[in-house]
């Protein structure tokens, strides 16, 4: 087919249409002296050793630290569990795989 | 659009290989497969939640190549992997290569061309292909579940771009694998497990139901690894040669999910962490136990395949119950 005989096709889409919007990052900490961190466990094997270790970091530069489980990793973080961490921490480290 | 195949590509909307443009005549002419309003929204799509109506899931199944027929059975799968039970997102965002895995019952089947037979789970059927097809389609186009962003799959599986058949009922000794799971005989139902991809049991030795029922279990313990039990399910694809042992010695469905599970009992001791020098397996409490291999339902018995060939295959699960999926069965409706 040469551009004189060329027609034009509509196609539907098949996506969901949504527009991604973006959200800016809360501001950063200049230090965490003084502030509550969670530590969210994600529930994969040995993320609680790996949190354990951080949360002791932590505690011994004056942090108050929060821990924080998931019910199963397969699945987003229930909306009371982010709730929570949100009005009762000012920062929060996940730990996401073994 | 200088080349429309191109464009589909450029735009994302394939799972690597080609896509038939849907335009609007093509479109419409596939929501002619459902009694169904194109505007209703028939699910929250993941991993992005996205709301998916009818017209949304015949766009995709244009793109997959579904004729308007097999509409209803693709509907009813979205419907069936978008459930909290089902936990299509964590399917999506796992590293293990696994998906959703489709079986379909019922008189639709066979009425719309489906494949039960030789080769059911390969290629070479329309139906089959592209029902599977259009449904990882759903997933990627309107839920937004693509490899390399939420799709973390360390290998992935070719099974993730279709894996739908149809159970061979007519040529089964036993209930089908819908109504093991509840339905009516007769029902037109998909179910969707959450699996590998098959893998075969060859057992061509032998001739009684006893062997080969050990023959099947011993093939079932290396499921996904020997040392994982209870947590992960199964699906056995039992072939009507293998079939015809149990049809042979007069067993039932119940009789032979009976005798397979005294066989898939797992000695904790056998499958400890560090037993055989492997430092995967049980925990130190665990020790002294039996243990089933497979959690009370967690193993999934369809019939199909070729009439030649001494050959059953597994399909190996994932993270089982409310912790990962849990296998879900949906009534197809027009």
């Amino acid at each position: 087919m040469n551009e004189a005989t060329r027609t034009e096709t509509m196609l539907l889409d098949p996506t969901s249409e949504a527009v991604p919007s973006s959200q800016a990052l809360s501001p950063r900490k200049d230090s965490l002296k003084g502030l509550t961190v969670g530590l969210l466990d994600i529930s994969k094997p040995r993320g609680d050793v790996f949190l354990d270790r951080l949360g002791d970091h932590l505690v011994r530069q004056g942090v108050t630290v929060a821990r924080f489980s998931k019910p199963t990793f397969t699945k987003p973080a229930p909306f009371d569990l982010r709730q929570e961490i949100a009005t009762t921490c000012d920062a929060v480290i996940e730990a996401l795989a073994d | 659009m200088r080349d429309e195949a191109e464009a589909m590509f450029q735009r994302g909307w394939t799972d690597g290989l080609p896509v038939v443009p849907p335009t609007k005549a093509r479109v419409l002419a596939m929501l002619e497969g459902t009694t169904r309003q194109p505007e209703e929204v028939i699910a929250l799509t993941p991993p992005n939640l996205a709301e998916c109506t009818v017209e949304k899931v015949a766009i995709n199944a244009v793109l997959a190549g579904c004729r308007p027929e097999y509409l209803p059975v693709v509907l009813a799968a979205v419907e069936a992997v978008c459930t909290d039970d089902f936990n299509m997102h964590g399917i999506i965002a796992t590293t293990m290569g696994v998906g959703p895995v489709l079986v379909v019952n019922g008189p639709i089947a066979q009425r719309i061309g489906m494949n039960s037979g030789i080769n059911a789970l390969g290629q070479g059927n329309r139906a089959n292909l592209t029902i599977g097809r259009a449904l990882q389609l759903v997933i990627r186009n309107v839920g937004g579940g693509r490899p390399g962003e939420v799709d973390r799959a360390t290998h992935g599986s070719p099974a993730k771009l279709s894996f739908c058949f149809a159970e061979d009922e007519a040529g089964s000794p036993w209930t089908t694998l819908a109504e093991d799971r509840g339905f009516d005989p007769g029902t037109d139902v998909i179910t969707v497990f959450c699996g590998e991809a098959p893998r075969i049991v060859v057992d061509q030795t032998s001739r009684s139901a006893d062997s080969l029922v050990r023959s099947l279990a011993e093939g079932l313990r290396s499921a996904v690894s020997s040392r994982v039990v209870v947590g992960m399910d199964a699906m056995l694809v039992v072939s009507p040669e293998h079939a015809a042992r149990f049809r042979d010695a007069g067993w039932d469905r119940t009789r032979f999910m009976n005798e397979l599970s005294t066989h898939l009992m797992v000695e904790a001791d056998s499958i400890l962490a560090g037993t055989d020098c492997i430092e995967e397996g049980l925990p130190e409490d665990f020790a002294g136990l039996t243990l089933p291999k497979f959690r009370p339902g967690g193993l999934l018995v369809v019939h199909a395949g070729g009439p030649a060939g001494l050959f059953s295959a597994i399909v190996g699960g994932w993270l089982n119950g409310p912790m990962g999926s849990e296998p879900t069965s949906w009534e197809i409706k027009q």
